[in-house]
This record gives structure tokens, C-alpha cells and sequence, in this order.
């Protein structure tokens, strides 16, 4: 069971940080200012996530 | 893209790095919170919990444990505070103990915060405040409000179902990061099983004698207001219920640990150890469902107009009216129940008996407040300081 935690825990911690860089590059291409705000909001707890403050 | 979009993207990019630092400033604080605490003149070493599973030095839940050792040999007890870290009247009970209490036989050992990782998060979604503050004459102390599970950035993923070990019971998932669902633990275990192995071999090499686990409970959950017994201390915690009842001024009742209930430090420290296994539950107002706010006003007053109008419609456990439970009510009931069981036990065992004095009792706590008992760090010399 740990060595699944652990699997799973590294396997997480891809995933945020690709989800993060998915959403900077969404935000530096977006044109519009509200899918800005948007894009912004919605990566403030994936970078939490990702320092491990969270 | 134009590069007038670039000033305006720029704007917005430093609005939520901001709010970035500030929400990761208040989770960091809570994490890395330090609390002082002034080592009393009955304790004469600190040891760690990695002392006893090597494989917690270094990690979160290698916790402080105090040791009070008086110059006549006797029994031993062991007390620990903050199993469940939101349930903070444990926790500062077993500070009282540390910062007063003076031992003339025996040992008694003290552990704050048995799930020191708890202690660093609260619950999602629950609008816990971060900490609290204790006022006192020299300005007040502050602690970290806490979870009742160990952080999940401690010990994650959670499994579908938690299958206790050894008993194979089926628990809810949650629980296998429950301080009090993993005893007796394993040494390679999950980091919650660890942690409550240690504690286990704390009480097999330490030859404790007695084993208190200091909670609080919502006031619509029956086991409230109670010792918690193993079958093997049954006597002794209903002679210890019915002397405090009898003396302290407040009611405390007893129960038996169920047979069939695995994980609980009542049921596996009595089965795994030689000790006598009690656990000590008092009210707790803010933990109920129907609570309104969680603010640390709640916490400390023990006051909520929802709970109040529960307990007048007869839906609580344990009375409840515009008084409330203050902490100073709930600390005090621990603090009698632990001198009062030392008591019992040392009447009961003169071979080995554990006499302390200098513990505040119900009454000293009701009348003059928590505040009062703790001590001030600022005037403590550095070698009489702990940290937790």
C-alpha cells in the first residue's frame, strides 16, 4: 500500500504540474480579459498544490 | 497576440501572484507555526517519539515527549493531548501538565500533540480558523487549531475502504488517517500507522502503567462527558467517574471499550500492552453539525445559538444553555480526571504509584481561566523552552 501511495502521489504531482503549464499557456494566448481572470483563478491552488502548501 | 494584450495580462498575472502569497502565507503559517512551551520544574528530559520507531525521526509526527520523573521510584502513566487536534481542551490539559505539574513517585510522560501533522491543517471546506489565542496577564498564547486527520500532504491518497491493521476490520477511508482508528500501527506502515506504533512501544518499554488519550466530542454524540475504559481498568475508571463526580463539582460518566471496535487507543493499547487504556471525552460545542460559525470565539466560548437551541429541544447528549462549555470548563474536567485518576491509581497500586501535585484542577481553572496556568515564554530562559 505505500509503494501504491507513493505511485500515486508522484503520478498526482505530474498531473498538477502539467495542468499548470496547460493553463499558463492558455493564459498567454487568451485575448479576451474575463478568460484571463478565469485562467488565473483557476491556477492559484494548482501552484499551491504543486509548492506543497496545500 | 498584440502586444497591447501584454501590460494588461501583466496587471492581472501580479493580482494573482498576490493573492497566490497571501492564501500560501496563511497555509505555510499554519504549517510552520512554532508554540512555545515552557518546560515546567517537574520535567526532567524531552525525548522524541522517534526514540521508540526509529522511522518517525525527521518526519512531522516525531513529536515531543515529556518526561516528569519524581525522586522516588514508582508505576508510570502516560498522557497524550491532540490525537485528534481539533479538539483543543487535550491539548492544553497536557500543556497544564508540562508547565506545572511535579512528580514525587513515579513517572508520568506527556505527549501534546500525538498527531503533530492533525495539528497542521484544518478541515476543508469547514471554515476552521487557523489558530486561536489564549488571553493571558502577559498578552496571550497562540495555537494552532487543527484536523482530526493527519495532514493529507503528510499521508495521500486514501483507499477506497480502510482495512485495519491487525484486527482486518473495515473502517471508513478516512480513518486510515484517524490517530484513533490505526492503534496498535505497524513499523512500515502508513505514516498515521507509524506513528501509533510508536506510541505502542512508548507504553511496552516504558512499562506504562495507565494510558489517558484526552478528547472532546460534539454534544450529539453519545460518549461524551465519560471515561472510555478497556475491560481491564473498569473498576478503577468507575471509582475514578464516581470520585470526581462526587468531589470536582461536574458529572463524568464511564463506558466500556466494545470488544469488536479496532483501532481506538481505549480497545488496542489495552490488548497490546500491559497498560490500562482510558480515554476522557468532554463537550465540545463547536465540533457539532448544527453549529453556525467556526470562528475561535465558538472554539473558546463553547457558546452557539444553534447548538443551544439543539440542547433545548432535547436533541444533545449533554445540557447545553446560554453558559456554554468555555474551554476553562473543558480544560479543567481533564486536568482533575487525569490528577484524579493518578490518585485512584496510586491507592489502588502502592508499588506502583504515581504521585504528582501542583496539577490546576476544575475549580482553579473554572475560576481564574486557562490563561492563568500558562506560563510566559518570553521570561523563561532558552534551555526551559520547548517547541511544538
Amino acid at each position: 500500500m505505500i509503494l501504491l501511495q507513493s505511485i500515486i502521489t508522484v503520478a498526482y504531482y505530474g498531473l498538477v504540474a502539467f495542468a499548470t503549464a496547460m493553463l499558463v499557456q492558455s493564459f498567454v494566448h487568451a485575448k479576451s480579459w474575463d478568460r484571463e481572470v478565469l485562467y488565473l483563478i483557476v491556477l492559484v491552488p494548482f501552484v499551491l498544490r504543486l509548492l506543497r502548501l496545500k | 497576440m498584440s502586444a497591447r494584450m501584454w501590460p494588461r495580462k501583466c496587471v492581472l498575472a501580479i493580482m494573482a501572484g498576490a493573492l497566490l502569497v497571501v492564501s500560501g502565507q496563511s497555509f505555510y503559517d499554519q504549517r510552520h507555526m512554532q508554540e512555545p512551551v515552557v518546560l515546567g520544574s517537574g520535567v526532567t528530559s524531552v525525548k522524541k517519539l522517534s526514540d521508540y520507531e526509529p522511522s518517525l525521526r525527521g518526519t512531522i509526527n516525531d513529536c515531543n515527549l515529556y518526561v516528569l520523573e519524581g525522586k522516588e521510584p514508582g508505576g508510570a502513566v502516560f498522557v497524550f493531548g491532540g490525537t485528534h487536534a481539533e479538539e483543543p481542551a487535550g491539548r492544553l490539559a497536557a500543556w497544564l501538565l508540562v508547565e506545572h505539574a511535579e512528580l514525587d513517585r513515579g513517572r508520568l510522560i506527556v505527549a501534546l500533540s500525538a498527531n503533530r501533522s492533525a495539528s497542521t491543517v484544518t478541515r476543508p471546506s469547514a471554515a476552521y480558523p487557523p489558530s486561536y489565542t489564549i488571553p493571558t496577564a502577559w498578552g496571550g498564547q497562540t495555537f494552532r487549531m487543527g484536523d482530526r486527520w493527519t495532514n493529507p500532504l503528510d499521508q495521500w491518497p486514501d483507499p477506497e475502504v480502510f482495512i485495519h491493521y491487525p484486527s482486518g476490520q473495515y473502517l471508513a477511508y478516512v480513518d486510515v488517517r484517524n490517530l484513533n482508528r490505526t492503534f496498535p500501527g505497524r513499523p512500515n506502515g502508513t505514516l498515521t500507522e507509524r506513528t501509533t506504533f510508536g506510541f505502542m512501544e512508548l507504553i511496552r518499554r516504558e512499562r506504562i502503567d495507565v494510558a489517558i488519550d484526552l478528547h472532546e466530542a460534539e454534544l450529539q454524540y453519545p460518549v461524551i462527558s465519560t471515561i472510555v475504559t478497556h475491560q481491564k481498568g473498569q473498576e478503577f475508571a468507575t471509582m475514578v467517574s464516581m470520585t470526581l463526580t462526587d468531589l470536582e463539582g461536574f458529572k463524568i460518566g464511564t463506558e466500556f471499550s466494545p470488544l469488536n471496535l479496532h483501532g481506538l487507543s481505549h480497545r488496542e493499547i489495552g490488548d497490546y500492552s500491559n497498560a490500562v487504556s482510558l480515554l476522557f471525552e468532554a463537550p465540545e460545542p463547536f465540533l457539532d453539525a448544527t453549529r453556525g460559525k467556526s470562528n475561535a470565539d465558538v472554539l473558546l466560548s463553547g457558546q452557539d445559538e444553534f447548538v443551544i437551541k439543539a440542547g433545548k429541544h432535547g436533541l444533545l447528549f449533554e445540557k447545553m444553555d446560554e453558559k456554554g462549555w468555555p474551554i476553562a470548563v473543558r480544560v479543567g474536567r481533564h486536568t482533575s480526571s487525569v490528577a484524579q485518576t493518578l490518585q485512584t491509581w496510586s491507592e489502588d497500586n502502592p508499588a506502583r504509584a504515581v504521585v504528582a501535585r501542583s496539577i490546576p484542577r476544575y475549580a482553579d481553572l473554572v475560576r481564574n481561566g486557562v490563561g492563568y496556568y500558562l506560563r510566559n515564554p518570553a521570561k523563561s530562559p532558552s534551555a526551559r523552552l520547548a517547541y511544538e
